[in-house]
């Protein structure tokens, strides 16, 4: 093997760009492996991890690109390296004149557009707060969709958006629908009457595109960060925007989707509920509902029953599930399991936590890299072992690469090893459209089923439930289409799923 | 009404700083946003940056004061 690297100054480009680009050009024939990325401290650790570090990468800023290839031979590696050129190129914005130029700073970004008010932010951890503080000092609201921001920070900026009334929506928030507008990754769901404030980002899509299939609509949908409830931070965000849902004259239900908060937090919260005169839905992800129900609000026992219950309150009317339990019994029936292990392929953090809730009180012992309360740690993230749920965009394996609703490589490659393991008789996923999704997840999904069932000859039962609408770029009738044509049954909601995998399991 | 709950139903306007396809779907989307091409700031020099944070601090008091008279 052979490794060569081209180094190119003062050329920046974001993360997510240059893992996609390193990913694509690491399946080339003869590349064993590709290392694209700005000189951080984490690549250059990598390189060395990787055998692929050079002398000339000393001296090197987080600003100058590394494009370093293994392969086969010479000729391969710079075949390799030419390639990421190509596709970086492709990448560039075209610019003739110095006018039609991308602002390079925030600064210069506020003066082309000064109506601006907000600021969406996906910088590198170390970087955002001081972007975040300077948005809101302008006035401005921000989503802070960078992770690695201390909590510190985030109190500090939170408490500058309370004295200032501005959104700090985050950190490590990926969902928001402002005014209409889907920011980052977020559903194409219709406008309605219901706002949601919520802490967890794929709890708030499910949620969102529960409501807008079950023909209502949201007025907004608020994502706060997974740390808002937290004792540290007090629920700032929280609270602010649940003030604001409840004087808005276009929102009629309000929903609250949580891990349970901090005990200090919990009273002024229902306090601050108690002044609303309006329906609010609670969700406290695996949290006693009778807490909620005690204190007079509508308690959701998972995320589809919070979609329907908004819904229920949005119409005065009553929303059934969109498929009936007795349908997910007879799917179950006609199925067999060949072997005895289920097996959960998530990019949703919150929909492999809401699996494992569901699912181990009724089968036992379940294995996970994030495991909830009564299931067990795996051994090892890299090998499945009996029944596990596994969140593939858990940081284990989203270091130095893009996350599994971005990138498919990790999740194809895992369902082609789970599936070649006999003692697997059931293989979950979800698929998450909307923006910033992968344009064809049910497509990569169907191309890395059929690799693995040629390779093994084993036949698991597929089942994949779609978190998304028809409006989103992708498409839920097209990519539902594309997975039922490779044998998969396909769910509306994570809940369904389960409940199909629970019959199957309770069959074998 | 509160100055947040005044927002909603405005014109979301987005400057974005990070991942370019954020402000490609918002743009598809007909949301008016414009992409800066970020980079870390001082040449990605940790002493400088260092040193423009506590230029930054100051700026913010000062501007604080000035509020304040």
């Amino acid at each position: 093997m052979v490794v060569c690297h081209l180094i190119k100054k003062q050329t920046y480009f974001d993360s997510v760009t240059l893992m996609l680009i390193g990913s694509q050009v690491k399946k080339l024939e003869g590349i064993e492996n590709a290392v694209v990325g700005m000189c951080t401290d984490y690549n250059i650790d990598s390189l060395k991890r990787l055998n692929m570090y050079h002398q000339d990468f000393v001296g090197l800023t987080p600003n100058d690109l590394i494009i370093c290839i293994m392969g086969k031979d010479k000729a391969t590696a710079d075949a390799g390296i030419a390639e990421v050129e190509n596709r970086l190129k492709s990448r560039k914005p075209a610019g003739g004149t110095s006018a039609e130029l991308p602002p390079s700073t925030q600064e210069e970004a506020a003066r082309r557009l000064p109506e601006a008010n907000v600021v969406l932010i996906s910088v590198p951890g170390e970087y955002a707060a001081r972007e975040a503080n300077q948005a809101l000092q302008n006035g401005r609201h921000v989503m802070l969709f960078s992770d690695n921001v201390s909590i510190d920070e985030e109190l500090q900026l939170k408490t500058l958006g309370v004295s200032k009334e501005l959104l700090v929506m985050g950190p490590d928030c990926g969902t928001a629908i402002i005014n209409g507008v889907p920011l980052a990754f977020a559903n194409a769901v219709r406008a309605g009457d219901i706002g949601l404030v919520a802490a967890s980002g794929t709890g708030l899509q499910e949620v969102t595109s529960t409501i807008h299939r079950l023909g209502c609509g949201v007025s907004q949908a608020i994502g706060v960060g997974g740390r808002d409830l937290s004792e540290k931070i007090g629920g700032r965000m929280t609270i602010m925007a649940t003030r604001a849902l409840a004087e808005d004259p276009a929102t009629k239900v309000i929903v609250l989707i949580s891990k349970p908060p901090a005990e200090g937090v919990l009273k002024p919260l229902f306090a601050e509920f108690k002044n609303i005169d309006k329906k609010i839905v609670v969700y406290f992800i695996g949290a006693d509902p009778k807490i909620i129900e005690d204190q007079g609000f509508v308690a959701a026992r998972n995320l589809e029953d919070a979609a329907i219950k908004a819904c229920d309150l949005s119409r005065k009317t009553s929303h059934k599930p969109e498929i009936a339990d007795e349908a997910i019994a007879s799917l179950a029936a006609k199925q067999k399991m060949t072997g005895k292990n289920l097996r959960g392929l998530y990019s949703g953090g919150t929909l492999c936590d809401e699996a494992q809730r569901l699912l181990q009180p009724v089968i036992g012992e379940i294995f996970s890299n994030t495991p909830v309360k009564g299931c067990k740690e795996m051994a090892d993230v890299y090998k499945s072992s009996g029944h596990c749920i596994i969140d593939l965009g858990d940081d284990n394996f989203t270091r130095g690469k893009a996350h599994p609703m971005i990138d498919p490589d990790y999740r194809s490659e895992r369902m082609i090893q789970e599936s070649a393991d006999a003692s697997v008789g059931l293989i979950c996923f979800d698929l998450v459209l909307g923006y910033g999704s992968h344009p064809d997840m049910a497509g990569e999904m169907v191309s890395a089923i059929k690799l693995g069932q040629q390779k093994s000859g084993n036949r698991p039962i597929l089942a994949a439930c779609i978190c998304g609408t028809e409006d989103d770029p992708q498409g839920y009738q097209q990519q539902k289409a594309k997975l039922e044509e490779a044998g998969v049954v396909v769910f509306p909601t994570n809940v369904a799923m389960v409940k199909f995998a629970q019959h199957c399991l309770e069959r074998k | 009404m509160s100055k947040l709950a005044s927002f909603f139903g405005q014109k979301v306007k987005v400057i974005n700083l990070g991942i370019p396809s954020f402000a490609e779907d918002l743009r598809q989307q007909g949301v008016e946003a414009i992409h800066t091409e970020w980079r870390p700031p001082a040449g990605g020099n940790k002493k400088i940056q260092a040193l423009l944070a506590r230029v930054e601090v100051w700026q913010g008091q000062v501007k604080a004061a000035k509020g304040a008279r």
